[in-house]
């Protein structure tokens, strides 16, 4: 018999029944909850009369709808509608006996970033929340993925899910890295590869050399990003750098537990013999600094690249996708990737907003100012705890100092439901994760790129190529 | 949930790929704490000539004249047809709401993104996946008539044409379940109460780390 994927394992190891036609009860180690995908699963729970299974295994923080600019209590948010969905939080946590990182908590951030940080979430776990970029967590060889509203209310009553087996797919890249190359491009280049559907119905392990010499956090931007190729889950096998990033964690087990976790932990890789459903084999050598210039996370080409010609793509609906996107983004077949002029930058959202990106931003900014053209640079960090490292770092003084905007944790302008957002046709280097039409404000533009490629194009006012301003 | 048995009605044709979640419901609607009101911001920004923002009278708002969803004919559509990777993006379940405070009662594409299909399903929307070219001919045969419509017959797993084809689909059997009969999957699962119970107590014993609690302070 064919070994077992990572995927098999966690899946085998949450089993709790199985249904004749296929479909299965999963149980569920943690959930995470924000403030804009629970209101009506708490509401679901009061009507039908239920309690949590287990509320302990729950953990809640505020996020999507947050100000960026300093508040100290829910009545400071301007925005009513946002203001109530804070506040429905805070009450339903309260009611259901649940721990939130509220306002004011230094541990209080976007959820994907809170959680691993907090030790919240630990190898081999299942973690669900209504989001979508759950994935993140898998870079810590997690079953992590998104769910929707009527699922969270279904994990907050039995602790379960219901679920299909998905199928197993690995993304292998090999390879060393070149100068400038981030987990940021290593994802942006799979998904040009393989596309935004190119992992539907599958779970996604990354692996390979190249996967391997990414931190821990570099696994997280790259595992966050699997939804942007069509695949809920991500996954990276457990390493040495899992057990170091991991250890002394707040609820990371301690003493004799931490030697038994670890050595379970360290089983948790796919198997030399295991079969994969799909594969995809990429050569580190041929990833290029990455900017996204259409309306599709899959619409990415390489810095020094010219944007592509819809005349040359043989499918019809992709065609027309791509000069619907032309027209969106104000923007021309064959011109120069560095012709594109930003308005505004952000560096933040939970796919790079840890400290290890803000650090690599503050590389190329140190000693340079954000250009004049340039309207607005926003630096959001992903929580208050990395906030805080970054100031003791001295990383804030070099933003403020290059006439960026040093603000709150919080999702902010990865998606503009607070107050930050661009305007109509404004292009924006933003290290985020989609581009879709509107997603940064009604006819914004936005261009996905690596927070070093976010700071450069901040200075020079148009895209560059990062390796240069190495040089 | 409401069930879903058989359904007849106008098809409204949506000729694009990898329409995303903002596109079916933007963020600054996902601010409401209720389950419904989202109809009349489905597809917001392709409807509407200005910006839409919350407990705006839609009604007296400018519409795009060129939106599908606007034009006379195919005012009461309720079976939508789209091209694949239909629902990518994120796990927002606002977007089948609103596809059903619409008045959608089915949708049919060549493929869904996953977390947006198992949304459907939850709601009482039934995503129907089928080939690339029955799609095609689908949109053809709207394009050529003034008033199409389709029967979707669940029971049957089956697709009627007006020319009185029966087009058949892939449906899981669990869901096809709860769907016929409007079932409430919490109680379902509820049922396996001892199962879960025991399933923690052996993890609990192998993995205890699994089972310590975040803490408030
Ligand atoms: S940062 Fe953006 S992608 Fe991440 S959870 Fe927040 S809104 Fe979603």
């Amino acid at each position: 018999m064919a070994g077992k994927t990572l995927y098999d394992k966690l899946w085998d190891a949450h089993l709790v029944a199985e249904r004749e036609d296929g479909s299965a009860l999963i149980y569920i180690d943690r959930q995470i909850i924000h403030e804009v995908t629970s209101p009506q699963a708490f509401e679901g729970l009061r009507l039908a009369g239920r309690q949590p299974w287990r509320a302990g295994a729950s953990v809640a923080t505020i996020d999507h709808n947050v100000p960026t600019t300093p508040f100290d209590s829910a009545a400071d948010i301007e925005d009513e509608t946002s203001r109530i969905q804070v506040t429905t939080l805070q009450d339903n946590t309260r009611e259901f006996g649940i721990t939130e990182y509220g306002i004011g908590d230094v541990r209080q951030g976007i959820v994907h970033v809170m959680a691993p940080e907090q030790g919240a979430v630990l190898p081999g776990m299942t973690v669900v929340c209504g989001d979508s970029h759950t994935s993140t967590n898998g870079a810590l060889a997690c079953l992590a993925h998104g769910i929707g509203t009527s699922e969270v209310e279904h994990v907050l009553a039995t602790q379960t899910l219901v679920a299909s087996k998905m199928k197993n797919m690995r993304v292998q890249v090999d390879g060393d890295l070149g100068p400038g190359v981030t987990a940021k491009d290593v994802v942006l280049h799979i998904i040009g590869v393989i596309g935004t559907a190119g992992g539907t119905g599958h779970a996604i392990e990354f692996a390979g050399s190249a996967i391997r010499s990414l931190s821990l956090e570099g696994r997280m931007t790259v595992c966050n990003m699997s939804i942007e190729a069509g695949a809920r889950a991500g996954m990276v096998a457990v390493d040495d750098t899992t057990i170091e990033y991991v250890r002394g964690r707040p609820a990371a087990p301690k003493g004799a537990d931490w030697d038994k976790a670890e050595a379970y932990w360290r089983t948790l890789v796919s198997d030399d013999d295991a079969v994969f459903d799909t594969e995809v084999k990429i050569d580190a050598a041929d990833i290029r600094p990455q900017v996204s210039w259409g309306t599709s996370p899959e619409m990415v080409v390489a810095v020094d690249a010219l944007l592509p010609d819809p005349d040359a793509e043989q499918d019809e609906v992709k065609r027309s996708g791509m000069q619907r996107a032309y027209e969106y983004m104000g923007l021309e077949p064959g011109i120069k990737v560095s012709d594109i002029r930003v308005d505004r930058v952000f560096i933040g959202s939970c796919t790079n907003s840890r400290i290890e990106d803000l650090r690599a931003a503050a590389e190329v900014v140190k000693g340079r100012k954000k250009a004049d053209s340039v309207k607005q640079v926003l630096v959001v960090p992903g929580s208050g705890v990395v906030k805080q490292q970054a100031e003791r770092e001295g990383l804030d003084k070099i933003f403020l100092e290059a006439g960026f905007e040093w603000r709150q944790p919080g999702c902010s302008m990865c998606l503009a439901m607070n107050p930050d957002r661009l305007q109509p046709g404004e292009h924006c280097a933003s290290t985020s994760n989609r581009n879709f039409e509107g997603r940064q404000g009604n006819g914004g533009r936005t261009h996905l790129v690596s927070p070093a490629m976010a700071a450069a194009a901040a200075v020079a006012g148009h895209f560059v190529d990062i390796r240069d301003l190495d040089a | 949930m409401e069930k879903f048995v058989k359904h007849t009605g106008l098809v409204a044709p949506l000729d694009r790929a990898n329409v995303d979640t903002d596109q079916i419901i933007p963020k600054q609607f996902l601010k409401s704490i209720k389950r419904t009101g989202f109809g009349p911001n489905l597809f917001d920004e392709w409807r509407y000539l200005d910006e839409g923002y919350p407990g705006q009278d839609n009604d007296a708002r400018p519409k795009n004249p060129d939106f599908v969803l606007n034009k006379p004919q195919y005012q009461g559509a309720s079976v939508l047809i789209t091209r694949r990777n239909f629902g990518c993006g994120s796990s927002r379940e606002h977007a089948p709401w609103a596809l059903m405070d619409f008045g959608f009662k089915a949708i049919i594409a060549p493929s869904y993104a996953d977390i947006f299909y198992n949304n459907c399903f939850k709601n009482g929307l039934l995503p129907i996946v089928l080939p690339d070219a029955t799609v095609e001919n689908l949109f053809k045969a709207e394009a050529a008539s003034d008033d199409f419509r389709l029967t979707v017959d669940l029971e049957n797993q089956q697709v009627l044409t007006p020319d009185g084809e029966a087009l058949p689909f892939d449906i899981d059997g669990f869901r096809k379940h709860c769907l016929l009969n409007g079932l409430d999957e919490i109680g379902l699962s509820l049922q396996q109460a001892d199962a879960i119970r025991a399933y923690e107590s052996r993890r609990q014993a192998a993995e205890p780390w699994v089972f310590q609690e975040p803490q408030q302070q």
